[in-house]
């Protein structure tokens, strides 16, 4: 069997995923992207690698993606990120219309065709309000685990209103929240709230159209989820994987050249 | 007699407290970090001026809060923006000033005045940190400095780096970048204050800015960034002395509380005549 790999180097983690030729991920892996990208992509890619008891070989194809795709030194090609998510976002879920990602320093919306084409997108790549580093910023104000972000924010019961737009500033007014003497989960109840109106904005730009994906390190968290999808008022398709998507997209893109190269040699060989 | 006033600019980042006489002179000025209990501070602060100036709380004929905190502070007898109070402050220290430039904390401001210190037309940026002094803060944080240090740390600077200066989020990762390619703190600090200059720049042309200049508020203490101010509208520029600079709005406050309290004695002294 022939495989195809994908690589997503995203500012905070670098995603790595395998697929076979039944467009299954064989094999993926994530790690911490750090101050050596080039590195962190090498890293992903033997790591995934290594769970899947692959050799390197074996993988005829592989496209880089992210921010980073060009430190995929070993890559063959490069794919932007808008069309990886899109694609993967479809492969998953085939009536996705709309993909929202949401990742460690960007948030991105993107309307896809019936066939995972990227048809319009809006990103808020200038300015970190709205993006994971706001609840990077409110965890690290309140002191909480960013994985246990989520999970506070849905035991508040009555969320205070975050009024400030910038990251920096929000910073001080969760702890002036705090000081007030409001409740953690009701302040980090808020801070959702607030990203989730900010990215519904951003999906309105492009056209909301259902079905809408929630992809990116972000649609891991349950609080982020729910506040949005009582935001746009629809539910969202979540994966399992939603983190991986824009390495799967990758490496769906990788499959086709792999698909596509092979299609005229096997012609060639009757 | 009850001739004094103070002015109380209750700021984003710090409280400043300045005590006038009728004749517009200084007699004692303070401040204090503003944090979450903006009235205890604010009566702290006032209590440290009042102290400088040798003078009792009975004293005070009229108490005048501005910034954005100033409907906070409880004990004041009235309330005036900070855009007026900056206005009234800078015509004070210099009389021929069309447009402040009014960095802070959290806030920049531009604003165009008219002879008679009267607010013509105003911007301003509260939303986003990049055109604010926490631009400067976040940076020198990011290279270990603290705030107290910016000043001399920016005066050994030989060049500028450039720093993008779109959010004061991101600049980390600029920063981070381009200390691992050798640059000088000293020269990234001096780079965001460029950036930061740019943007009071585009910010006083939204006000259609006229000469004279006159430089404001607490992020205008570090030299370097009246010297960039200065190269950049290719124009002399006031700023008034020393700590001053810091000051004027809350100055700005107790002078309008001296014409209030002046108000006040016309109106009492037929009657009783």
């Amino acid at each position: 069997m022939a495989y195809a790999a994908g690589v997503d180097v995203g500012s905070t983690q670098t995603k790595a995923v395998i697929i076979g030729e039944d467009r299954r991920i064989a094999a993926r892996a994530l790690v911490e992207t750090g101050a050596n990208v080039v590195r962190a992509a090498q890293h992903a890619f033997d790591s995934a690698l290594a769970a899947g008891d692959l050799r390197e070989e074996e993988v005829e194809y592989v496209v880089g993606t992210g921010y980073g795709r060009y430190k995929v030194t070993f890559g063959n090609t490069q794919v932007t990120e808008i069309s990886c998510h899109g694609r993967g976002a479809v492969h998953m879920f085939p009536e996705t219309r709309t993909v929202v990602d949401m990742g460690g320093q960007d948030t991105k919306a993107i309307r896809v065709s019936a066939t995972g084409e990227i048809v319009d997108f809006c990103m808020n790549d200038k300015c970190a309000a709205g993006t994971g580093r706001f609840l990077g910023a409110a965890a690290s104000a309140l002191d909480i685990a960013l994985d246990e972000l989520g999970a506070t924010a849905l035991r508040g019961e009555r969320p205070v209103k975050i009024t400030t737009t910038c990251t920096v500033f929000a910073e001080s007014e969760v702890l002036s929240w705090l000081g007030k003497g409001k409740k953690i989960e009701d302040i980090l109840l808020g801070v959702h709230q607030s990203i989730a109106a900010r990215s519904a904005g951003l999906l309105r730009r492009v056209g909301l159209d259902e079905q809408v994906t929630f992809t990116g390190g972000v649609a891991r968290n349950p609080a982020m989820v729910q506040t949005l999808e009582e935001r746009l008022g629809l539910r969202l398709n979540v994966s399992e994987e939603s983190h991986f998507m824009g390495a799967l997209g990758a490496a769906l893109f990788a499959l086709d050249h792999v698909l596509a190269s092979r299609a005229p040699a096997a012609a060639a060989a009757r | 007699m009850m001739t004094y006033t103070a002015g109380i600019d209750s700021g984003s980042t710090y409280t400043k407290v300045v005590i006038a006489d009728v004749a517009g002179n200084i007699k004692g000025y303070a401040l204090e970090p503003t944090g979450f209990r903006l009235n205890a501070v604010a009566d702290a602060a006032l209590g440290r001026a009042l102290a400088e100036s040798g003078l009792a709380r009975e004293e005070l004929g009229y108490i005048v809060a501005t910034g954005f905190g100033r409907y906070q502070v409880e004990f004041a007898d009235v309330q005036v923006t900070d855009l007026t109070a900056a206005a009234r402050g800078a015509n004070h220290f210099f009389p021929g000033t069309r447009t402040i430039l009014d960095v802070g904390g959290q806030t920049m401001k531009a604003i165009r005045i008219g002879a008679k210190a009267k607010v013509e037309s105003f911007r301003l940026n509260d939303k986003c940190a990049a055109g604010t002094g926490a631009f400067l803060e976040k940076t020198a944080r990011y290279m270990g400095y603290s705030t107290g240090e910016i000043g001399p740390l920016v005066a050994t600077s030989k060049e500028s780096v450039p720093i993008s200066g779109v959010c004061a989020v991101f600049a980390e990762s600029e920063v981070i970048n381009q200390l691992s390619q050798g640059s000088a703190p000293a020269d990234i600090m001096q780079g965001a204050i460029v950036s930061l200059v740019g943007r009071s720049v585009q910010l006083m042309k939204r006000v259609r800015m006229e000469p004279e200049f006159t430089l404001v508020g607490g992020i205008l203490r570090f030299e370097r960034m009246i010297d960039v101010v200065r190269h950049e509208l290719a124009s002399e520029v006031n700023v008034p002395p020393g700590e001053l600079v810091q000051f004027t709005a809350a100055l700005g406050a107790a002078l309008l509380g001296q014409r209030r309290l002046q108000r006040l004695h016309e109106q009492e002294l037929p009657a009783s005549a």
